[in-house]
């Protein structure tokens, strides 16, 4: 398909799409066009879209791409559907940053950080299906393991886990304080 | 008859630990834990004394502080209790704060992302989600209680729980705060407060804006980190009014 024409159709389809697309399955639509030139092809309406100042942007979200609107426009969008935004509460947003971060996780793993109980911001997340339960822990008890959904992805803009912002290192305050006499048990090599 | 607000929805032993340590602008790694258990202990004390539902959390880690400082008095050189439990004895009480506050950091970075139906918008979704989360999103209830602890200082020192003959209804309270919050659009935390007679009105003109809190029929925010702290409606005035005559409150009469 000429190049310009492969453009269109992409357009066409993530226009229609109801979620995030991967270029694996725009590859099984457009057959006989291969995966490289249909990423090169997003990119460059990636591009277009930012600098023409359009209404819509072209994002990696979740394995895959999606029109979204750009931030700066959020206001008036609110102001059409005269919604109130969504918030989440702290424990929620806490919670759920442990899930992320530490997945697969199992509730007491998550309560031994929080300090307190997450039975009901689970149940949130879960009905939100932000997290799902991904498997049960070989441990007595069997718990179940927590880990994040692609809902989770797509509402955090994430175009997959690796892109999480770096956690913070604990500050190594707390390794100086066991001080010169013991060396920390992982640095073996230099050791 | 006594009103127990449920605090599950609000914050725990470890936010309480954090805001006192930045309260007193002190380190996380060097806890001054005679100060720090002291204020936590007051704190417990003004949450008991509101009757706020204090869960069993707060009380194992003023156990723990207790022990820290306990075990901070005694002469340094107990080798043997040393190796067992790691030289400072405030060191894992450390490690779980930094911990936590690692993941706070961490909550705060998801919240400031492009978040779907808040910033970015696909198209044909469904409508925008309401707001399902409660309030004290931006303060905690440790800074409402704070807070509260200045209004108080106003009043001549008395048991919070003393008799008084005058009986205050909370739901009087609740009903009275929104009708002023629906006139007023958005008021100073503290405004609510000029015109208490005694210090049970104070409390109970609070337990109000807790359970209204709970009801998701206020909010409560601040609009810098350090800033007054204001409420305003979480919801239009009857859908708020409908919220609490649908909730039963417990124990109406306060301070009887």
């Amino acid at each position: 398909m000429e190049r310009d024409r492969l453009k269109s159709v992409l357009e066409s389809l993530l226009f229609v799409a109801d979620g995030p697309v991967s270029v694996g399955r725009l590859a099984e639509v457009l057959e006989g066009t291969d995966k490289a030139e249909i990423a090169s092809v997003l990119g460059e309406l990636q591009s277009e879209y930012e600098t023409a100042g359009r209404g819509f942007r072209l994002v990696e979200i979740a394995g895959g791409y999606q029109m979204r609107t750009p931030k700066e426009h959020a206001d008036w969008i609110k102001r059409f559907y005269q919604g109130r935004p969504a918030r989440m509460s702290r424990a929620t947003l806490e919670t759920l940053a442990i899930v992320a971060y530490k997945q697969p996780v199992t509730r007491a793993e998550i309560e031994a950080i929080r300090g307190v109980d997450v039975d009901g911001v689970l149940s949130t997340l879960l009905e939100r299906r932000l997290v799902r339960i991904v498997a049960r822990k070989d441990i007595p008890g069997r718990p179940y393991l927590y880990g994040t959904t692609s809902e989770f992805l797509e509402t955090f803009n994430l175009k997959d886990l690796t892109h999480l912002p770096t956690l913070k290192e604990m500050e190594e305050i707390t390794l100086q304080q066991t001080g010169d006499a013991e060396q920390p048990q992982e640095s073996g090599e230099e050791g | 008859m006594t009103t127990k607000v449920q605090l599950e929805i609000f914050e725990g032993p470890l936010d309480l630990l954090l805001h006192l340590i930045k309260k007193s602008e002190v380190s996380i790694t060097d806890i001054p834990i005679a100060l720090i258990t002291e204020q936590y202990l007051a704190t417990l004390e003004l949450m008991q004394g509101l009757n706020l539902d204090v869960a069993g959390e707060f009380l194992v880690m003023a156990a723990t502080l207790i022990h820290i400082k306990s075990r901070m008095l005694l002469p340094p050189g107990d080798e043997e209790e040393d190796e067992e439990e790691g030289g400072d004895p405030r060191e894992e009480l450390m490690r779980r704060l930094l911990e936590y506050q690692r993941f706070k950091e961490a909550a705060q970075e998801l919240e400031s992302r492009d978040i779907l139906k808040r910033d970015v918008f696909v198209r044909s979704p469904e409508l925008p989600e309401e707001t399902e989360s409660v309030a004290f999103e931006e303060v905690s209830l440790f800074d409402l209680l704070s807070a509260l602890r200045r209004v108080l200082e106003r009043f001549p020192k008395e048991d919070v729980h003393e008799v008084t003959v005058e009986k205050i209804s909370l739901r009087e309270k609740m009903q009275g705060l929104l009708d002023e919050l629906h006139k007023k659009g958005k008021a100073l935390f503290q405004s609510f407060f000029e015109t208490a007679a005694s210090r049970m009105e104070v409390v109970v003109t609070f337990l109000a804006m807790l359970e209204l809190v709970r009801l998701r029929a206020i909010r409560v925010a601040q609009e810098e980190r350090v800033g007054p702290i204001m409420l305003e409606l979480a919801a239009p005035l009857e859908e708020a009014q409908g919220r609490m005559s649908s909730e039963k409150i417990e124990g109406e009469e306060y301070g009887a």
